[in-house]
């Protein structure tokens, strides 16, 4: 094969491993590397629900033009699990590279690539690896071996794996010697794909940071003055908890005892019920979990609701129905939780779709449940929460906390008289008093029974009829005060893109796609339910809107239809499912089919 | 008013009270709150430092019946123990009461009474326990004995589950077992548990006078009257330095609770000691063989730490931290997000 013009700083590469065997820690050594360098990097990490020994994809994308969907193909492989080595092979595109182990039981058999062996046994022989550490240090070969072909600077290399190992110099001083044993093996031998791709320094990455939304979470929570977390262990939300935990002492020292109490709970069902329990006296409480927690925490949805406790509830998304896919990322929970509860309940649910945005919602969602008085849900899923992601750094918060309506008994001894549930505002929220208070006005019994202003049991339908009719006035308050869409208006477009959450970068992509294809588009990123007046103009202002999102049924789609109905047919619906990352290219397909099918629509409509 | 109907913060009986009941004429969760009420007057508490909860029942109900000067939360069917310790997690210096029944407690929230005690939440936890479902009309609960007939649901052939034993095995401190006809022994035990340093747990039988109060029936007012045995008679001593009366060596027990106040239990038939584990769990195991109706306080141990210690939540409650305890500080801040840019 003659050597073609290199690509530069624009190609993806997919690590196939088995679970547990430390690759996970190889990759982002890699990927720290490129960062380092100043590209633009993001990763997807498809993992099996499963400890050790299972097939595991790692797909590291490497963009100077700054996108971080999940690539559509990936032209380096590194087949390290002969497993699935034959379909990893299949996938890969005529002119790839493909790294496997020299000492291994497969091989390659493709002519239209470039093979390159390892000699894994040999370099770990050479650095003298001990024998319990060979398997974790194997992974290191490909990273040295990768570092030569791609041309990745000595410095930033060091720089990640002293990130990676942070402290640990034994393991640094390790694993440093078999990237370079195997990246000058790479370099000495004479390989068709040496720098057939190649990473070249760029200033894109000048004080960013790499980090997952559930560390973002965390730190945003600890931010936004958390007191009571109450949790039961599920993945993808787990993580969420446990950065917290090992945040919180660094950011809030104990020295007069602990600032935030975490408790892990039974179960589900228990971890709301803290929540609203200690929402109720007067803290800061969340909880974070995924659909099966969802489920059970049904019940206590509606009574926070309906008695007007605040609570914070992170749902990390996962693939159901059921325990489903429980490593794959979906957009499923949409409507179950804007409506989580029987009877008639709405809820406010905060729609973050970056690194930074995780990080402030997670305060806000506490500023908006105390204000409000009502449990706030975060839709998160497992791609913002668990893959990394580049971000700005988190800045400082400017405004003190918003702790909301609550009455003190000094504010309760200038009143002549207090109802719990008086609407005196116009608002539709009362003033809270918190238990403690000694004022002898101060003292309400909380229910989820019906209630009358002064929150005395009432089954009187008058009394139930007011008291939903300020609960929805209290919505539309929420409606004004949810963080707004994210638009970006091309003066020319007539179609509109509309997405939310972790798609975000896949319509990113996809528009410079269909642009390219002659389609301008608009788009708009949904932030929060409920939906605003600015969704309708948006939608107003286009021909045509595709709505964009990871479930089967186009939830977001179906909302936006109710929301305005006048403009229902103007809704198309991309809403797929299989527990992957959207990519560009697909989006940019299943656009324009359905820009197609609207149109052939409106024929027939006119006619 | 006179001096004699104040209490030593000046509250009179009535500030204790609650709304007026809407139970049946007669149901033994009245008789209880009622001795809520005496209680919490006799012990002077300051309405404000006590929070009344519970879950879903007739039982559940009752909270709206007393204590009408302190906050509450009627919450949902079984799960009033999540909720208290949530509670308890955001303001530990509130003293919770709770009242639940024997369907809210033994079966849809088994398991959240059994995570409360083993965390130990400091409250009292007065199962109000009938063996029926009261408030949907005459279902059996997982309480009901062996043989017990209903009018509807016919007669029971499972085993009862035992609160006092479920409590002692889930590492409760203080686990009493009472009848709401007999009122002393009932405000004596609430006294007592208000000043337990822990969770306490009051197993009272409390009739259903309208769906299992039938003389067969083993949570009958006439089963009650007639078959109660009392371990011991019980009298709360909130000052101990004030007692005077002298007992012959063994005739009676003090314990010492660690603020100060002693239970005072004279011996009446039997010997037991409620700060044996063996002894609580064989004297219930006894009692049940006997189908014997024993009474009193069964087991004490204070040993444990509150949840709040054991999390290290310190004086001030996490509800009352003041912003600047809430957040990190700007250079906290600002070192992690050193570190985390790699600027660090
Ligand atoms: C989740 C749920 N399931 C069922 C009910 C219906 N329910 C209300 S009270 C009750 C039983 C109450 O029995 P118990 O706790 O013994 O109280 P009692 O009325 O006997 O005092 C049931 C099943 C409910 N409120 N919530
Ligand atoms: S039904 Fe039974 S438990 Fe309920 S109020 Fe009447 S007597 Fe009491
Ligand atoms: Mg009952």
């Amino acid at each position: 094969m003659q050597s073609p013009q290199p690509i530069v700083n624009e190609f993806a590469i997919t690590a196939a491993t088995v679970n547990g065997s430390g690759s996970q820690t190889a990759n982002m050594v890699l990927m720290r590397a490129i960062f380092q360098m100043g590209i633009p990097v993001s990763g997807k990490n498809l993992f099996p629900s499963n400890i050790q020994g299972e097939p595991t994809w790692y797909t590291l994308r490497v963009s100077q033009a700054g996108y971080t969907a999940r690539p559509a193909t990936t032209p380096i492989l590194v087949a390290f699990n002969p497993r699935t080595a034959n379909d990893d092979l299949a996938q890969l595109p005529a002119g790839g590279i493909c790294l496997y182990p020299a000492d291994g039981p497969w091989q390659p058999q493709r002519a239209d690539i470039s093979p390159v062996a390892l000699p894994v046994r040999q370099i770990l022989d050479q650095v003298g690896v001990s024998q319990h550490l060979r398997p974790y240090a194997a992974n290191m070969v490909y990273v040295g071996a990768l570092a030569a072909l791609l041309g990745i600077e000595d410095a930033a290399l060091a720089k990640a794996v002293q990130h990676q190992f942070r402290g640990k110099s034994s393991a640094i001083a390790l694993n440093l010697a078999v990237i370079r044993a195997a990246q000058a093996w790479a370099t000495n031998t004479a390989s068709p794909a040496y720098h057939r791709f190649r990473v070249t320094r760029m200033q894109a990455t000048t004080g960013m940071m790499l980090i997952d939304g559930n560390t973002a979470a965390a730190i945003g929570a600890i931010t936004g003055g958390v007191g009571v977390v109450a949790w039961y262990p599920i993945t993808p939300s787990s993580s969420l908890i446990e950065s917290l935990e090992s945040y919180l002492p660094r950011l809030r020292p104990a020295d007069d005892g602990t600032t935030c109490a975490i408790v892990q709970a039974e179960d589900e069902i228990a971890a709301l019920g803290i929540v609203i329990g200690a929402g109720w006296a007067g803290a800061r409480a969340m909880t974070a979990t995924s659909g099966p927690g969802i489920s059970l925490m049904t019940e206590f949805a509606g009574l926070g609701f309906f008695a007007e406790i605040p609570a914070v509830i992170w749902d990390v998304q996962r693939v159901g129905p059921s325990t489903g896919l429980p490593t794959r990322t979906a957009q499923s929970d949409l409507l179950a939780v804007y409506y989580l509860g029987h009877g008639d309940t709405r809820h406010v649910v905060l729609l973050p779709g970056t690194m930074e945005e995780c990080y402030s919602d997670a305060q806000l969602a506490f500023d908006l449940a105390e204000y409000l008085q009502t449990p706030v849900f975060v839709l998160s899923d497992l791609d913002l929460g668990m893959n990394i992601w580049m971000s700005r750094p988190f800045t400082y918060p400017e405004q003190p906390l918003q702790r909301g309506k609550v009455l003190s008994a000094e504010a309760l001894a200038k009143l002549t008289s207090y109802a719990r549930f008086a609407d005196v505002d116009g608002d539709g929220i009362g003033y809270r008093t918190l238990p403690g208070n000694p004022h002898p006005l101060a003292a309400t019994l909380s229910r989820g029974t019906g209630h009358n202003e002064r929150n005395v049991y009432s089954e009187r339908p008058d009394d139930w009829q007011r008291n939903m009719a300020r609960l929805w006035r209290k919505h539309e308050t929420a409606r004004r005060m949810v963080p707004r869409p994210v638009i970006d208006l091309h003066p020319q477009a007539t179609v509109g893109l509309i997405g939310f959450g972790s798609t975000a970068p896949a319509i990113a992509e996809a528009r410079d796609l269909l642009a390219a294809a002659g389609i301008a588009t608009s788009r708009m990123r949904v932030r929060a339910l409920p939906l605003g007046p600015e969704v309708t103009d948006f939608i107003a202002r286009h021909q045509s809107c595709v709505v964009i999102e990871q479930n089967h049924d186009g939830q977001l789609r179906q909302l936006l239809q109710l929301h305005c109905p006048a403009y229902a047919t103007r809704l198309g619906s991309v809403a797929w499912c299989d527990g992957l990352p959207l990519t560009a290219p697909f989006v940019r397909d299943q656009v324009m089919a359905v820009l197609e099918q609207m149109r052939e629509l409106a024929l027939v409509m006119s006619k | 008013m006179t001096q004699a109907t104040v209490n030593a913060i000046g509250l009179t009986k009535n500030d204790y009270r609650g709304a007026p009941s809407t139970l049946c004429a007669g149901c033994g969760h009245d008789s209880v709150a009622s001795q809520i009420i005496a209680a919490a007057f006799e012990l002077s508490l300051p309405p404000h430092t006590v929070i009344r909860m519970s879950g879903i029942g007739c039982s559940s109900k009752s909270a709206a019946y007393f204590l009408g000067r302190s906050h509450g939360f009627n919450s949902l069917h079984g799960r009033m123990p999540s909720v208290t310790t949530g509670a308890h997690l955001a303001n530990h210096t509130l003293r919770p009461l709770a009242v639940s029944g024997d369907g809210d407690t033994a079966s849809i929230g088994l398991g959240q009474f059994i995570h409360l005690l083993r965390r130990n939440v400091p409250m009292v936890y007065i199962v109000e326990n009938n063996g029926v479902y009261g408030l949907t009309k005459g279902q059996f609960s997982a309480t009901a004995d062996e043989g017990q007939e209903l009018k509807h649901a016919g007669v029971n052939h499972l085993p009862p589950i035992d609160v006092c034993a479920e409590a002692i095995l889930a590492g409760c401190g203080f686990v009493a077992r009472s009848f709401a006809g007999d009122a002393k022994q009932v405000r004596e035990l609430i006294k007592a548990a208000f000043n337990f340093h822990g969770a306490a747990v009051i197993d009272v039988i409390s009739p259903c006078v309208t769906f299992n109060n039938h003389d067969r029936s083993t949570k009958s007012y006439t089963y009650g009257k007639t078959h109660e045995s009392p371990i011991h008679d019980i009298s709360f001593i909130p000052h101990y330095e004030e007692v005077t009366i002298d007992y012959e060596p063994g005739e009676a027990r003090d314990v010492q609770l660690h603020d100060g106040p002693v239970i005072r239990l004279r011996k009446l038939h039997r010997d037991h000691d409620p700060t044996d584990r063996m002894a609580a769990l064989a004297l219930l195991e006894e009692a049940r063989a006997a189908n014997e109706f024993v009474t009193g306080l069964i087991y004490l141990n204070e040993h444990r730490p509150t949840l709040a210690e054991t999390l290290g939540i310190g004086q001030t409650p996490i509800a009352a931290l003041p912003e600047e305890r809430l957040r990190p500080s700007r250079e906290a801040f600002a070192a992690m997000m050193a570190e985390l840019t790699g600027a660090g």
